[in-house]
């Protein structure tokens, strides 16, 4: 995309001198705005300022019965930081996220290497099998997943056990927290790796061939030329992937309520979301609920501001 | 010389079994949905679907939820995805080709909505379709998906609008085009591409949309694919799964996304990592 960019960059012609037809203020831009704008504040701009006032409100389930909520300060975020619970899961949330966004990676930059390095036939092969499985919507992957270890006719107990000699057979994969939260790890990376994948090609096709060469001249071996060459060209992309993988890890919702819903449920097997859905939907504590969503919020915009950064210096450039 | 083409063909055969590996779940759903149940519960899996039936489709179509929420998830998806693509060119159009006071405000907004968490959000918009009455309506799931995709899908527009040459505008001005005009009749045409790439992306995301809408489409009429799908799966007869029928349901859900995808999945990976790939 901004690859296509290049020959005026807009600004340019801001610094040149003013032609006659050539307005100084034109007051069309915020015109096309607006729409998005409008958009914006209503779908997310209410929601957000609603959500900072009653996290500082009383408001469980006597006010959804028509007392009134009152501000109550800072009452709710005290009493969630001081709930070892809350503490759990978020510790959980991050160590989840830590370990599916560093598999993730180093599954997908193996890929990709992979990719460079075999003839094009079979390149073609493994995209194919990765565009497959990045395009399942994640209900469908849920439903699969769930059929594939499937306790008493799914295929992994059966390969399990009839190839690897395991007693799997009737082994429910859901019922213990470690092996549930294993399954849901090992579906999010299945269904991420390509995304990685596919941009650390597209970066790795950027590394001229004449680099290359001039490394290998100077004696490089193939770990070294990896290490020295190829991984600081790559580098950009590499950090905007593990911030994406990052933020879209620590914010996993679907999948985990999907598998409580096939499978065990209760807080032991929650993360963040769906410890915020049950205090709303499932407690009706709408204070609570929107002062830990604050937390989340907050959480992610922390770990994402590195990419917002880069993204904004993008936009200054093109 | 011989070792490194013989690295190559040992890489190509770990390639073709990764790829085995990563295609499985996806033909395991196809091999199962065409099977009998009988061949579905028998001890020893089947490999390939030899004998197989297209009963576990007839079934799907006969479930009274699944032309609903396709009629549903068609509806939403249509509406969100002609306003979104609207705005979004629009927004675009103002990023790419004019510096005005609050520019700066306006694409760190569009930036950082992004990234706000969705399942930090739902509950204030479950409270405020509630408070208007929009709850299982089309109308409100559609609004609150319409600020989820106008985001992404104006960032990603933006970058084609701007590799598209101001001159071409300016020469149109010039022969007498208004800013607009030059805009409709010049640049939009030459946008083709990123409108297919954008709205492919924004129709995925609004397809697959799960969290958001069990929550706020809890009536079983207003369920989209995704829900239907979830609770097709946990209806059982007398505790038996039927699972060749359930896969036939995730086969159908997940057809329309496979296919647009396999039209645009070059673009993809280039919209979110943007200039990066250049490095």
């Amino acid at each position: 995309m901004t690859t296509l960019a290049a020959p005026a960059p807009p600004g340019a012609d801001r610094t040149a001198p003013a032609k006659p037809r050539r307005r100084r203020r034109s007051s069309l831009p915020y015109w096309l705005i607006i729409p998005a704008v409008a958009t914006l504040l209503i779908g997310m701009g209410y929601p957000v300022a609603w959500q900072i006032i009653n996290s500082f409100k009383e408001y469980g389930l006597a006010q959804q019965f028509g007392q009134p909520a009152e501000f109550i300060g800072l009452d709710n975020y005290i009493a969630l930081l001081t709930s070892a619970q809350f503490w759990i899961i978020t510790a959980r949330s991050l160590a989840f996220m830590a370990l599916t966004a560093l598999i993730t990676m180093t599954i997908g930059i193996a890929f990709a290497l992979l990719m460079k390095a075999i003839p094009a036939w079979s390149r073609i092969v493994l995209q194919v099998a990765m565009l497959l499985a990045w395009s399942m919507p994640i209900v469908a992957q849920m439903t699969v997943a769930n059929w594939l270890i499937d306790d008493r006719n799914g295929v992994v107990n059966y390969v399990l056990t009839e190839v690897f000699g395991m007693d799997m057979l009737g082994h429910n994969w859901l019922i213990q927290p470690l092996s549930f939260f294993g399954v849901a790890m090992t579906i999010i990376v299945w269904a991420s790796v390509p995304f990685v994948a596919f941009s650390v090609y597209a970066g790795l096709t950027q590394v001229s061939e004449e680099v290359m060469e001039a490394a290998q001249l100077d004696g490089a071996g193939r770990f070294q030329t990896l290490r020295l060459i190829i991984m600081p060209i790559i580098r950009p992309v590499l950090v905007i992937l593990l911030l994406l993988q990052l933020i879209w890890d620590l914010r996993v919702f679907a999948q985990i309520q999907l598998l409580q819903d096939f499978g065990a449920a209760g807080e032991r097997y929650d993360l963040l979301g769906t410890y915020i859905y049950g205090l709303g939907i499932g407690q009706g504590q709408f204070g609570m609920a929107s002062a830990a969503a604050m937390v989340v919020m907050l959480l992610t915009l922390g770990v994402s501001w590195g990419y917002v950064r880069s993204m904004l210096k993008e936009d200054e450039q093109s | 010389m011989r070792a490194k083409k013989l690295g190559r063909g040992v890489g190509a055969l770990v390639a073709v079994a990764l790829a085995a590996i990563w295609a499985f779940p996806v033909y395991w759903m196809i091999n199962t949905s065409f099977q009998t149940p009988a061949s579905i519960n028998r001890l020893t899996p089947t490999f390939f679907p030899t004998n197989g039936t297209l009963g576990n489709y007839q079934a799907v179509l006969d479930d009274n939820g699944f032309l609903s929420a396709l009629g549903m998830s068609l509806t939403v998806t249509a509406l969100v995805l002609v306003v979104c693509v609207a705005f979004a060119t629009l927004a675009s159009f103002a990023i790419a080709r004019f510096r005005f006071r609050s520019r700066k405000a306006f694409v760190l907004t569009v930036i950082l909505v992004q990234m706000l968490p969705a399942e930090a959000m739902f509950i204030a918009q479950y409270k405020m379709l509630a408070s208007v009455s929009l709850l299982n309506s089309v109308l409100g799931v559609s609004i609150i998906y319409l600020a989820m995709v106008v985001p992404f899908t104006t960032w990603m527009l933006r970058g084609f609008v701007a590799g598209v040459p101001v001159d071409l505008e300016e020469s149109a001005m010039i022969d007498g085009c208004t800013r607009m005009g030059a805009f409709r009749r010049i640049t939009f045409p030459l946008l083709a591409p990123g409108l297919v790439a954008s709205g492919v992306f924004a129709f995925v995301q609004v397809w697959n949309e799960f969290a958001l809408a069990s929550i706020i489409l809890t009536e079983n009429e207003k369920a989209t694919l995704p829900l239907w799908l979830r609770d097709f799966a946990q209806t059982s007869n007398l505790g038996v799964t039927e699972w060749g029928e359930v896969m036939a349901g995730s086969v159908l859900v997940a057809i329309p996304v496979i296919v647009f995808f396999m039209i645009v999945q070059g673009r993809m990976a280039q919209g979110l990592v943007g200039g990066a790939v250049k490095g």
